[in-house]
């Protein structure tokens, strides 16, 4: 059964398209790759499925609850956990509060602390009380996770999850995300085409705001369609 | 010691140290710590809105005249016993507040400033245009006899310390456990990021909403002791003087800090008091005072206490 079903989403800017009738359907427990060249509507369509951005036509359909009109903080309680692109942690507060203020929407209060300390662990945090603006922006991407984690999502969306990390925290990004895929269902909005081939089961590809095909990895990459798209007509 | 053990003492301590203020302070202090205590009330029912939402209001002394008049012309005109009245203040800081929150929170930043100074402009405008209940500019007095609460004459200084140090530790005592419960801690996500606030499930506009109207119900409360404390009830409670004080003694004492509102409103209050001693110009050094402090303490001085040594101030 498809855990997401978005249907037709369009969103015009000034008249142009940043997003065309993109249709996609996420089976529960897949990690769904996103990838595109840069202004392929990536961050629009994802905005609209978060409910960061109203589209101006088309249906988004959580688990088989149409959640279109839903403001963004209620999809976020139905299941829907979004990471930042650009790290937004609470840069001010302490690791354990950013991790807390994600999880109280989610769980009874009791249930908080015991959760946080399983987000953190399950990152490699070992700091609770350090300020997040302090860590590393290696670890505020850790953190950023650790936040989504904490809410036990249904759909994880990791939006450019890997950007500004070096190489060996993207092989650790990796392996986290192998062992989450386990438990929940992931978009991964990503650049890096390592990560994707590594850990999406499957990929769209979007272009000019349009799925130009959606496949595993391997055809993807065999795909001429997608090369151009990416290299340039040929 | 535990962050828990040291808030408690800190905030406990100054609790119980006002208190023993009202044995020892000489008369004019005496008089002088009782307004304090009122108008620092105001200041924390403020710091809920500005310190831990972020939202700059230029209209709370709406909220605070609401809180007065409620009181007063339930006394004056409805010929209400101090009890009932000062529900009644209470209730209309909380009212208006509610109500104008629905309306300004639409806005935000600039235009929130503008909308919230606008209508506190309109409440003020209201009261001297409905000059034959209010008396407008000029005010009322409220008679003695109105002022015995549960027997107790609160026209006697003694008694409206007493009962000023109650209003200010409850509102203190409010405003602490406010901040540290995960509602007050979602005040302060909604301050330092709205956006990432929002994608965590948080409905920001209710609680926007919901953090106005406990800074105005503390408002209102402030405004109605003050009427029932002090015995009189004026429009220029209302003026926008008394949106901006708020403001100023919040950034003194630090913005964001349980213990700021009270700091700030003490020390602004004494640095107009000696500084009046000294010259007529006392604004000027009142104004370099301030102008330092902006300077070297931007936090205000219990942020800066925070900063530099106390990190688990709440």
């Amino acid at each position: 059964m498809s855990l997401l079903n978005v249907r037709g989403l369009t969103k015009l800017y000034d008249g142009v398209r940043a997003v065309a009738e993109v249709s996609l359907d996420i089976p529960q427990g897949e990690v769904r790759a996103l990838i595109g060249p840069n202004g392929a509507g990536k961050t629009t369509l994802v905005g609209m499925i978060a409910g960061r951005i109203t589209p101006d036509a088309g249906q988004v359909v959580l688990a088989g609850q149409d959640i279109t009109r839903l403001p963004a903080h209620r999809r976020t309680r139905l299941g829907m956990a979004y990471t930042f692109q650009i790290t937004s942690v609470f840069a001010r507060l302490p690791v354990a509060e950013n991790v807390a203020l994600a999880a109280r929407p989610h769980m009874p209060r009791a249930d908080v602390p015991g959760a946080v300390q399983a987000a953190l662990a399950r990152v490699g945090l070992t700091d609770p009380s350090a300020r997040a603006g302090d860590l590393s922006y290696g670890h505020q991407r850790l953190l950023e996770i650790a936040m989504g984690i904490v809410q036990a999502p249904r759909l994880l969306i990791l939006d450019e999850p890997t950007q500004g990390l070096s190489e060996g925290e993207i092989d650790g990004f990796k392996a986290l995300v192998c062992d989450l895929a386990a438990q929940t269902t992931i978009l991964l909005i990503e650049h890096n085409m390592d990560v994707v081939m590594a850990l999406a089961d499957r990929v769209t590809v979007l272009n000019a705001g349009e799925v130009l095909m959606t496949g595993t990895p391997a055809e993807v990459r065999a795909d001429p369609g997608v090369q151009s798209a990416y290299l340039g007509a040929p | 010691m535990s962050g828990a053990a040291r808030i408690t003492l800190l905030h406990g301590g100054l609790i119980a140290a006002l208190l023993a203020l009202h044995f020892v302070l000489p008369v004019y202090h005496h008089g002088n710590m009782a307004r304090i205590m009122v108008l620092a009330s105001y200041a924390v029912g403020y710091n809920i809105v500005f310190g831990y939402t972020g939202l700059l209001s230029l209209g709370h002394a709406l909220f605070f005249a609401a809180g007065m008049y409620g009181m007063g012309l339930a006394v004056q005109h409805l010929g209400m016993g101090p009890g009932a009245a000062l529900a009644i203040g209470v209730a209309a800081g909380a009212l208006i507040a509610g109500a104008l929150g629905l309306l300004a929170l639409r806005t935000t930043g600039v235009a929130f400033m503008i909308v919230t100074l606008m209508f506190a402009q309109a409440g003020y405008l209201a009261i001297l245009y409905f000059g034959d209940w209010t008396r407008g500019d000029e005010g009322f007095v409220i008679a003695r006899a109105s002022r015995v609460l549960w027997g107790i004459d609160l026209s006697d200084p003694g008694n409206r310390y007493l009962a000023a140090w109650a209003l200010f530790s409850a509102a203190l005592l409010a405003s602490l456990w406010l901040v540290r419960a995960p509602f007050g801690r979602s005040l302060i996500a909604i301050r330092e990021n709205e956006a990432r606030t929002v994608m965590l499930g948080y409905d920001t506009f209710r609680l926007k909403w919901a953090a106005m109207v406990v800074s105005g119900t503390i408002s209102g409360a402030a405004g109605a002791a003050y009427a029932l404390l002090f015995g009189y009830a004026g429009a220029s409670f209302a003026a926008v003087e008394y949106s901006i004080l708020p403001l100023l003694w919040v950034l003194l004492g630090g913005a964001g800090t349980v213990l700021g509102p009270f700091v700030g409103t003490l020390f602004m209050f004494y640095l107009i008091d000696l500084s009046s001693g000294i010259t007529t110009a006392y604004m000027l050094i009142a104004g370099v005072v301030l102008v330092l402090l902006t300077l070297f303490a931007p936090q205000g001085l219990m942020g800066e206490l925070r900063r530099r040594f106390w990190g688990w101030l709440p």
